[in-house]
């Protein structure tokens, strides 16, 4: 289990990376529009099959909305 | 005429053509179809959107899905308060729309919604380091704009007013002066009420001009977003053609010789 903070909430997830924790948030990781920092840096959609997350880490999964 | 005259003058923005001078902002409009009824009776070219964390839930398509195929995004860093989370929030969304834009808010206090000059300063600058187009959200402050233009920001987008106020352009001789003095475009951004401040910003000199509620939250938003286009092109055909100085005494339109009974 892997302990995370995602867009703030605490969690224990069965993940291992950024892909797989799409995966089990059912977000599909081809969706449009969709980005993600770890830490405060921005991972590139290519790298997260590989993107290994640990314990501790701060994932933030964003994407546009309407704003002004 | 006047209509191809507007056509023929686009706005130019970091080597971009955009025919349009009305910037619209997305969010609060009754619903989806009264939005895109909007942005279509508006004309714009540049639409703005937040980059916001999505619910865990599962992931819903947002609107912005439909509007990035009919206009170019700008994003935002709506509510952010410090350099760290503007930067980060422009990363994001360069990551996830695959553009360099970014509109750059760095709010200083969250009740009046002014930028933090001090900060907003320094933060365009690195993103300007960064690669990014950045539009700075400012002050009406000649200065301030004077300073985000040295630091390589793409145009200036000085508030008339407190956001969401429409209260319309508070400072007309500060917008005046910082569009005389801008060696970037100016985009009047903020306060916006109706559109006759709309064409003011224009008559004053600013490239084009920014708004969101005074459309969204009218009671035809669709009328008042072609009202917006109206004054917007209005305004800039007024400021192209030069307004007559203004005179304290009454000077007769008509000719003054050859009056009956004289």
């Amino acid at each position: 289990m892997t302990h995370l903070r995602i867009n703030g909430v605490e969690e224990e997830l069965p993940v291992a990376t950024i892909a797989e924790l799409l995966a089990e948030r059912g977000i599909d990781r081809n969706a449009r529009f969709l980005a993600v920092a770890v830490n405060g840096n921005v991972v590139r959609r290519a790298e997260w099959p590989a993107a290994a997350l640990s314990s501790g880490d701060n994932v933030e999964i964003v994407r546009p909305f309407q704003g002004g | 005429m006047s209509r191809k005259r507007v056509v023929d003058d686009p706005l130019m923005i970091a080597g971009t053509k955009l025919r349009s001078r009305l910037i619209l902002g997305t969010s609060g409009y009754p619903n989806q179809q009264v939005l895109l009824d909007s942005l279509e009776a508006s004309g714009a070219e540049l639409v703005t959107a937040s980059i916001r964390r999505i619910s865990l839930e599962g992931y819903a398509e947002s609107l912005i899905d439909l509007l990035a195929d009919r206009c170019r995004i700008l994003p935002n860093t709506s509510g952010c308060v410090t350099a760290r989370d503007a930067i980060l929030t422009a990363e994001l969304a360069r990551e996830a729309l695959e553009t360099d834009w970014v509109k750059l808010e760095l709010i200083g206090d969250r009740e009046t919604l002014y930028p933090d000059v001090e900060q907003l300063v320094h933060t365009a600058e690195e993103l300007v380091r960064k690669g990014f187009v950045v539009l700075p959200y400012c002050n009406d402050d000649p200065v301030t704009c004077q300073k985000l233009a040295d630091v390589g920001c793409a145009a200036v987008m000085p508030l008339g007013s407190l956001i969401g106020s429409g209260m319309g352009i508070a400072n007309p001789a500060a917008i005046e002066l910082i569009c005389a003095r801008s060696p970037v475009p100016v985009v009047l951004d903020a306060g916006i009420g109706t559109a006759s401040d709309a064409a003011f910003a224009m008559e004053l000199g600013c490239d084009a001009v920014m708004a969101n509620t005074a459309i969204a939250k009218s009671h035809d938003p669709r009328r008042m977003a072609s009202a917006m286009r109206a004054g917007v092109e209005g305004g800039r055909l007024a400021r192209l053609a030069g307004r007559i100085p203004k005179r304290s005494f009454a000077e007769p339109s008509s000719p003054q010789l050859g009056l009956v009974g004289s």
